[in-house]
């Protein structure tokens, strides 16, 4: 019970007839990331901010560090750092001054405040423009910001909305490092995107929002298997002769496609790599290229939706 | 069900914020210049005039306040009426819709405190900057009035202006809180603006050109004793008290001017007429204490009217989502 830090039990949001959120439940671990996923307007940012006792729940209950956000909203927020979706800042202030009224928001004493200040700032790389007005900041350093007063808070959960939303490649690459690095440092996160394949790579487990509901939880890889039915793709490409009935040979290998000369796809049941190897070199051939597909979260949205999507609103 | 912590904490660092932007803006700036350069031609108007008339007054330095030029008749007290309006709602209109525009009212709510430190930081703040420049400009008349007069005001004269001071920093807190309040309902700093612009002109403008003709539609039209003539003034006077600025009116016109008995006094003067009591002598210059007393209805009715507008933006600010 102790490793759980976020608990909602069937958060329902509604708002004057209309339904936000609907009976959402989901866990959150200890040093785990977990991804609210799905379109805009799924219900992500209601279902934070009902967390951050931002706003009321209509039904079900949630804890947050073993504190209700509705009755103890301070002690949830003292531990809990939030990145709101496109995140605002004073602009005719400069960073620091920004941090510094935050620091006196939270109540850190005088003595460790700029201490705090100018390790968030160098840890999101901001330290040498620290003194520039935010007015003068590009899109990915106020959400470099946006981290920084997280770091500086010291929190035990972090919860980021749409983190990586309007951001270039490299700027994106870089705010999921510092993600990771929250990770590291045993602090859960909480994040919510509609950009599916960036955040595959950081999330532990995700769950997929649709109008207000979550259809599907659980690793990218429990997902997968659910939705695409099919376990692992393995791609080989290898010269030799009668490969592919070796191949279908392996244990676990459900079939075998030959898209192109010497090369396979194996569809299997697991990861069926060393399996493939040891038959493609026993039958003498000389093996090339070996590589399994990743379930993608993106093949699997896709796929729930086309499937499930016929009420999906654009 | 009980909230749990101090629904104070923060509010210091709130208003320390929030009153360095004020006092670093450039809308505080021309504000106060604009009231200051106003406030001090009027001030030179009205010494002028001063200088000319050579009639004994006890209480001459008061009249720095209300003494209205003759080209120009505008006391300093009835352009404060205008213009510290005018500076509040200024000051008031974005403050807490710019939060959302900015973006930055849900990350500064994320943070340990309620969202009663952020508003009442914020009001406190704006109104401590009006006062700030209200004492500023309040001790520049002082001086200048010691320099041209060449005289020292008495204790009473200083006691006097003092509660004028506080008078029109309560006057300030109405209009404020009326700003909070619209900037609070529309998340548009325009409209809110616009809104707090047409009331201020329709309260301090128009209703006392409106409101005399609606008591009279009101209160009863044929007048046969001096009853029946009080009382409808006093309808017409129940009516034009709806506005902040007659109530101020009121209260500087008597605590400034010791001869002023009735709140009715200065509306009878304008008519030719004179109130006289029984058993006092006409003219005699009332006690300070008794002066305060006759308007001290006035006076609660300006703090209630400034609790009650900020309680409703305060109400519509808990309603309100974060979102934007």
């Amino acid at each position: 019970m102790s490793d759980v830090v976020i608990d909602a039990q069937g958060l329902s949001k509604r708002y004057d007839g209309a339904v936000a959120v609907d009976n959402v439940s989901f866990t959150v671990g200890r040093g785990e990331i977990f991804g609210l996923l799905g379109p805009n307007g799924a219900g992500k940012t209601t279902t934070i901010l009902m967390l951050l006792g931002l706003t009321e729940i209509s039904a079900g209950a949630a804890r947050v560090l073993g504190h209700d956000p509705v009755r103890e909203p301070l002690a949830v927020k003292r531990r809990v750092g939030y990145l709101p979706d496109s995140v605002g800042f004073y602009d005719y202030l400069s960073a620091r001054d920004n941090l510094r009224y935050t620091a006196r928001l939270i109540g850190f004493a005088e003595a460790e405040r700029e201490a705090r200040i100018a390790d968030a700032l160098a840890r999101v790389d901001l330290a040498e423009v620290a003194g520039n007005k935010v007015g003068t900041y590009s899109r990915g350093m106020r959400q470099r910001l946006g981290l920084a007063e997280i770091l500086m808070k010291n929190v035990a959960i972090a919860i980021l909305d749409e983190p990586t939303s309007g951001l270039d490649p490299q700027a994106t690459l870089e705010l999921l490092d510092m993600i990771r690095g929250l990770k590291r440092e045993g602090v859960s996160v909480l994040l919510s995107s509609h950009l599916l394949d960036r955040v595959q790579s950081v999330c532990d487990r995700v769950a997929l929002f649709q109008e207000g509901r979550i259809v599907l939880m659980g690793t990218v890889a429990e997902l997968g298997r659910e939705v695409l039915g099919g376990g692992f793709a393995v791609e080989v490409e290898a010269e030799g002769q009668g490969l592919a009935e070796r191949l279908a040979q392996v244990p676990g290998v459900r079939t075998v496609e030959a898209p192109g000369p010497d090369r396979f796809r194996l569809l299997a049941d697991r990861d069926v790599r060393p399996d493939a190897a040891a038959a493609v070199v026993n039958a003498g051939g000389r093996l090339r290229r070996l590589s399994v597909e990743e379930p993608s979260l993106e093949a699997i949205y896709t796929r729930y939706f086309h499937d499930h999507g016929a009420r999906h609103a654009a | 069900m009980r909230r749990e912590g101090s629904p104070w904490r923060g509010v210091g660092a709130v208003f320390l914020k929030e009153l360095s932007d004020h006092l670093t803006g450039a809308r505080m700036i021309v504000l106060e210049w604009l009231v200051v350069l106003t406030g001090i031609a009027a001030v030179y108007v009205s010494i002028q005039q001063i200088k000319n008339t050579s009639a004994e007054d006890p209480f001459l330095f008061l009249r720095l306040f209300t003494q209205a030029g003759e080209q120009v008749p505008l006391s300093f007290a009835t352009l404060l009426s205008f213009l510290v309006p005018l500076v509040a709602i200024g000051l008031g209109f974005d403050l807490v819709n710019s939060e959302h525009s900015r973006r930055t009212l849900s990350r500064i709510l994320s943070h340990p405190i309620y969202r009663d430190a952020l508003l009442f930081g914020k009001f406190l703040a704006a109104l401590t900057a009006i006062a700030i420049s209200m004492v500023a400009l309040w001790l520049l008349v002082i001086g200048l009035g010691l320099l041209t007069l060449g005289l020292p005001p008495s204790g009473e004269e200083i006691a006097r202006a003092l509660v004028m001071l506080v008078v029109t920093i309560f006057y300030a807190g109405v209009w404020l809180a009326l700003a909070l309040l619209l900037s609070t309902a529309f998340r548009s700093p325009a409209t809110a603006a616009l809104i707090a612009l047409g009331l201020w002109l329709f309260l301090t403008i128009l209703w006392p050109i409106f409101s005399p003709w609606m008591a009279d539609l009101v209160g009863s039209r044929d007048i046969a004793s001096a009853e029946d003539f009080l009382g409808a003034l006093s309808v017409r006077q129940g009516f034009a008290r709806l506005s902040p600025s007659s109530l101020f009116g009121e209260i500087v016109s008597v605590v400034l001017d010791p001869s002023v008995r009735s709140t009715q006094q200065p509306m009878l003067a304008a008519l030719g007429l004179a109130l006289v009591e029984r058993g006092s002598i006409p003219g005699a210059p009332l006690p300070f204490v008794q002066s305060l007393l006759i308007v001290w209805g006035q006076i609660v009715g300006l703090i209630a009217a400034t609790i009650l507008l900020f309680v409703a933006g305060y109400v519509v600010f808990q309603r309100q989502e974060v979102r934007a």
